[in-house]
Order: structure tokens, then C-alpha cells, then sequence
């Protein structure tokens, strides 16, 4: 298998002095639909910049099928399309230029140029707003837009930094077809988002990083095979001064107040099990819902895991 | 890149910059084209009538080479400066810089831009004298070459001073504090016969003293420099700035973190 994504001991120091990586390494290969997530500020951006050029790295490498960016800059370039996090297109262009330009970049021909221009233009529902002024596109518009420009040399990886930031759930999920569509045609892709839901549903593998440091890197599957406990709300149709006495079973509950309680499953326990338990103290349940996405509860803990636990960005 | 890939990338930039300066031709061909035509009215006809004969040739004769040249500088520094700032701002240059596109097209392309537009500007207001004498041409070549030589130069130079910049106020900057003295005192407007001594010698470390006298021989046949000097000063200004740009550019300066 060839590898697309080489990226061997990659630091960052910027010029005000901060370190925003402090020595990644990581692998994609070719075909993958990779998931790169993060809090805020952790160098997801950062790290998508040095691919694309648009950041100096400090120190590492990087190879992208296996050619070295640094030996080879045009070939690596060719091979690459990025959606960066925010706008970067001039405002005051129309549609289609700004995609014709960057196939100009590429050293495309008018007629190529044209073709997939509208090609793109079309997959992304944008070919109607062709003759219009960048800036009087929505906010899920202009993220398209940028993916048709990234799209249109047909790279073999396209790298998204947060692309559906801002866009509505329908789009959202036509965006999911149209990038898993991409990528079982063959691109690989790469994308940073804060939705875990949506890397859940997209992504083969993921890369967690925190604060300019790989702390996770696996599969999805591994990952949400190793999620031992599940968090739920249960809500109460008849209310209660205090929970009950659980015994030995595996869970811990919190007592909400009378009409609801919070309690964390170990993943051994089924729901069977669970509502006998409850029948057997006679609580009595209205609903049950899940207290946060799976994934989500596993991104926190590991977050958690390696900061030691201690360190939360907002304060209550 | 293949070469003729270049060649579409190159032939995209250049394409894009004077389609830019023609989109918003009320803020960049007209103005030029009003402030010299005033030039010609109160400085040729009004005040030079009572001035009279300047370097053997009557003030109107003596003047529009040099406000010829004025407009062709201005305009391919400002608009290579203020197109690649605004490229820089709306970080569209983003687009330039992911892409396979080598530094020294991106140069190329932006500076031709300027060139474009500081020809086309000096093209108009060449017109316009047309309205107030019957201008002669003594020698086309050198009016030709000094003329694309100073294009190219202060297209250089604005792509220099939109690198460096971070806001619109460091665009206006140069231009305001640097070029527009240079240009006032680079001999537009007088000879430097007129100058004492002291002031002459100052004048002769001015290089837009040198293009304006160089070009005037062009059209009159008469110079208070020598040419080829001027021409060799010309050229070192030339390759001097297209390395500064691209060792800038290789660098990153100003367009990576
Ligand atoms: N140009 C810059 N100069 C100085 N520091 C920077 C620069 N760009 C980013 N940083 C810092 O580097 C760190 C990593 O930023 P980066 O943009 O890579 O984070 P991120 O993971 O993409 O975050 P987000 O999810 O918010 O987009 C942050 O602390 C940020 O403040
Ligand atoms: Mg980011």
C-alpha cells in the first residue's frame, strides 16, 4: 500500500515564540478517509499549513506519496488540494473565476480548464451562482466553493480543515455523500472537524492531537471498540426522594433531582439487564437518552488522559 | 512545472491583474488621466507661457516627457503594491502559494501587470499632450526602452513594499514620503542647469533624475545626464530589485509563518 502522508517528527515554534507542535508523526495511506481532531488551538491548522506550504515548519519531515515536499515542491503540489479553515478567496471575483484562476495556477489549458470547472461547479450546486460575486455567497456556499477550487487539478489527496463549520445539517450530510463518493473513487482524504459525529460516520482512521502532540492515533473501529462506558439520562415518570441502593452491578448513578438521574454503564451490562435493575428498585422510567455522543465521551477522556486530567480550557 | 504550464500560470496572473485595473478603471485610469491634463493646462499653458524657455525648449515641450514619466511610475508601482497587498489581505495570495506555480511566474506575472498599467496610463496622458503641442519623437528606441525599463523598476519596487507591508497604511507610506519627492525633485519640472551647484550633485543620486532626463532625450534630443550612464544605472536597478523580490519570495517574507 502506498503511503499518502508521511509526517516524521514535525515541529512548529512561531515567530512570537509559541510551540504549536512539538514533534508529530503520522501515516496515511493512500485511500484513506483520515480524521485529523483536536480542541482548539491544539495545530490542526497548523499542521495542514506546513503540507500546503503556507507555514515554514521549524524542524521534521514531510513526505506526501512518498516524495519529499522540500526536494519536490511542484510534484508534492500537483498531488495536493487543500480547503483551508478560512475564507481565502478574493471577495470581490465571481464564481467561476476564482475557480478558473486556480486551474490557470495548475498550468491548465482553457478547455480542461472550463470543463472542470464546471464539473465541479455543478457537484457542488454552485453552477447557478457561477456569474456571482464571491461575497454574496452564504457561509456553506463559500465553503463549497472552496472545495470545487481544490478539486479542480483532481489532486490524489484533498486535505479539509473544519468544511462544514457553519453549514446546515442537509448540507451537511450531502457534503458526507459527495466526500465519500470522492473517496471511493480514490482520493484520499484528510479532514479536521469538531463534530464527532461526522468523523465517526466518514473516517477509517483518526489522529487525535492536543496541544502540538500526537496523543491518540488508531482506527475508528479500535477506538470506539475500546468505549467501556456509556453515560445516560434517565428520566423518571414517578418521582423520587433519593436512588436506590444499586448494589454490586457495574454502574455509578447521580442523583439529578426527583424526576431525573444521570447514570454511567459499563459496557459489560446490557439494556436488559439495566431495565431489570430498574424494575427490580421500581424506578419507574419515562425516556432514556444518551448524555453525549460515544465518541465524543472517548475524545474527552483522552484529552483528559493526557493532560492528567486536571485542565479544562473553559472554566465553569 | 512544465514549461508551458508556466506559461498558462504566468499568462493567468497578468491576465487577472490588468483585467483588475480595467474592472475599476474610474479609480485607476481616469485619475492619473485628470491630475496631468491639469499639469498641462495651469503649469504648460498658464504659468509656462510667463516661464518661458526651459532647456532651450518652450516650459509645454520641456515638461510632458517628465509628466509622461511621472504617470507611467506611479501607476506600475501602485498598482503592483496595492494589488498584491489586497491579494495578501483577502489572502487570496493563498491561492499563488499552494499551488505549483514558481516564485519567479508569480513575480513575473504581477510585475508585467504593473507594467501594463503604468504603459497604458502613460499612453493616455501621451495622448492628451497631443491636445497641446505636436509632440516629435527624436529618438523611439531610447524613449521605448527607458520607459519599460522605469516601468519595470517601480513594478519591482511595489511588489518589494507589498511584501513588507501589514496594513494599508504602510502601502501609502512609500509612495507618499519617498516616491512622490523623488518624482517632484527627479526633474519634471526644471532643468538642472537651473541648480546651484550643491543642489545639482544631490540630484545625481535620485534615479528617477536619470529616467526623466533619459526619456526627455528620447522626445528632444537633449539630456542633463548621459544616457548610457543613465541606461547602466537603469539596468542595475532592474536586476538589483528582481533578485531582492525573489530571495524575498523564496523566503517567504511576509506571505508564510
Ligand atoms: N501565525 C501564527 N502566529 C503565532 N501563533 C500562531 C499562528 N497561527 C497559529 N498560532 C498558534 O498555534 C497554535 C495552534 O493553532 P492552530 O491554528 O494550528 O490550531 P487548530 O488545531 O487548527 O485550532 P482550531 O480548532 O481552533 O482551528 C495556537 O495556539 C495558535 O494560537
Ligand atoms: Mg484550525
Amino acid at each position: 500500500m502506498t503511503t499518502a502522508i508521511a509526517i516524521d517528527n514535525l515541529t512548529k515554534t512561531y515567530a512570537n515564540g509559541l510551540q504549536a507542535l512539538k514533534g508529530i508523526s503520522l501515516e496515511v495511506q493512500q485511500g484513506d478517509f483520515f480524521a485529523l481532531l483536536g480542541p482548539n488551538g491544539a495545530g490542526k491548522s497548523t499542521t495542514i499549513g506546513i503540507l500546503s506550504t503556507l507555514v515554514n515548519k521549524s524542524g521534521g519531515g514531510v513526505e506526501i506519496f512518498g516524495k519529499n515536499v522540500d526536494a519536490h515542491v511542484y510534484e508534492t503540489k500537483l498531488d495536493l488540494g487543500v480547503v483551508p479553515q478560512e475564507i481565502n478567496f478574493s471577495q470581490f471575483e465571481k464564481v467561476r473565476d476564482i475557480v478558473m484562476t486556480q486551474a490557470g495556477y495548475y498550468g491548465m489549458p482553457r478547455q480542461l480548464a472550463a470543463e472542470r470547472c464546471e464539473k465541479y461547479l455543478r457537484k457542488l450546486g454552485l453552477w447557478e451562482k457561477r456569474y456571482e460575486r464571491s461575497r454574496t455567497l452564504s457561509g456553506g456556499m463559500k465553503r463549497r466553493l472552496m472545495i470545487a477550487r481544490a478539486l479542480v487539478h483532481e489532486p490524489r489527496l484533498l486535505i479539509l480543515d473544519e468544511p462544514t463549520a457553519g453549514v446546515d445539517i442537509e448540507l451537511r450530510r450531502s457534503m458526507w455523500e459527495f466526500l465519500t463518493e470522492l473517496n471511493e473513487a480514490g482520493t484520499t482524504i484528510i479532514l479536521t472537524t469538531h463534530y464527532l459525529e461526522e468523523a465517526e460516520q466518514l473516517c477509517r482512521n483518526i489522529a487525535i492531537i492536543d496541544h502540538g502532540r500526537i496523543v491518540e492515533n488508531t482506527s475508528m473501529r479500535a477506538l470506539l471498540a475500546a468505549l467501556d462506558k456509556q453515560t445516560y439520562i434517565v428520566e423518571l415518570a414517578a418521582p423520587i426522594r433519593a436512588l436506590p441502593d444499586w448494589g454490586d452491578a457495574p454502574l455509578s448513578a447521580e442523583f439529578i433531582d426527583e424526576h431525573s438521574f444521570e447514570i454511567t454503564v459499563d459496557a459489560r451490562l446490557t439494556m436488559s439487564d439495566l431495565f431489570k435493575l430498574f424494575l427490580l428498585h421500581s424506578v419507574e422510567v419515562s425516556a432514556l437518552r444518551s448524555k453525549s455522543n460515544r465518541l465524543e465521551q472517548l475524545f474527552l477522556s483522552r484529552l483528559d488522559g493526557a493532560r492528567g486530567g486536571d485542565e479544562h480550557v473553559v472554566q465553569p | 512545472m512544465l514549461s508551458n504550464h508556466k506559461y498558462i500560470a504566468f499568462e493567468t496572473i497578468v491576465i487577472k491583474e490588468v483585467r483588475r485595473f480595467t474592472r475599476i478603471w474610474l479609480q485607476t485610469l481616469v485619475p492619473p488621466a485628470i491630475t496631468i491634463s491639469l499639469y498641462f493646462v495651469i503649469f504648460g499653458n498658464l504659468v509656462g507661457r510667463r516661464i518661458g524657455d526651459m532647456g532651450g525648449f518652450n516650459y509645454m515641450e520641456f515638461i510632458i516627457p517628465g509628466l509622461i514619466m511621472m504617470a507611467v511610475i506611479q501607476n506600475s508601482y501602485s498598482n503592483v503594491v496595492s494589488s498584491f497587498f489586497s491579494h495578501k489581505f483577502q489572502r487570496s495570495v493563498e491561492e499563488l502559494l499552494v499551488s505549483p506555480v514558481p516564485n519567479v511566474i508569480i513575480l513575473s506575472g504581477f510585475v508585467v501587470g504593473g507594467m501594463v498599467r503604468g504603459l497604458l496610463v502613460g499612453g493616455i496622458v501621451t495622448v492628451m499632450s497631443l491636445f497641446f503641442i505636436d509632440l516629435e519623437i527624436q529618438h523611439p528606441l531610447v524613449t521605448l526602452s527607458v520607459v519599460l525599463l522605469t516601468a519595470l523598476v517601480f513594478s519591482l519596487a511595489g511588489f518589494i513594499n507589498a511584501l513588507f507591508a501589514n496594513s494599508f497604511d504602510d502601502i501609502s507610506i512609500i509612495p507618499t514620503f519617498v516616491l512622490t519627492p523623488l518624482i517632484y525633485l527627479g526633474g519634471v519640472f526644471y532643468s538642472s542647469s537651473l541648480l546651484p551647484e550643491f543642489w545639482r550633485s544631490v540630484s545625481a543620486l535620485n534615479p528617477i533624475f536619470y529616467m526623466v532626463n533619459t526619456f526627455r532625450y528620447g522626445f528632444l534630443g537633449v539630456s542633463d545626464v548621459p544616457v548610457v550612464g543613465a541606461f547602466v544605472i537603469l539596468l542595475g536597478f532592474a536586476v538589483v530589485l528582481f533578485s531582492a523580490c525573489l530571495l524575498l519570495l523564496n523566503r517567504g517574507t511576509g506571505l508564510r509563518s
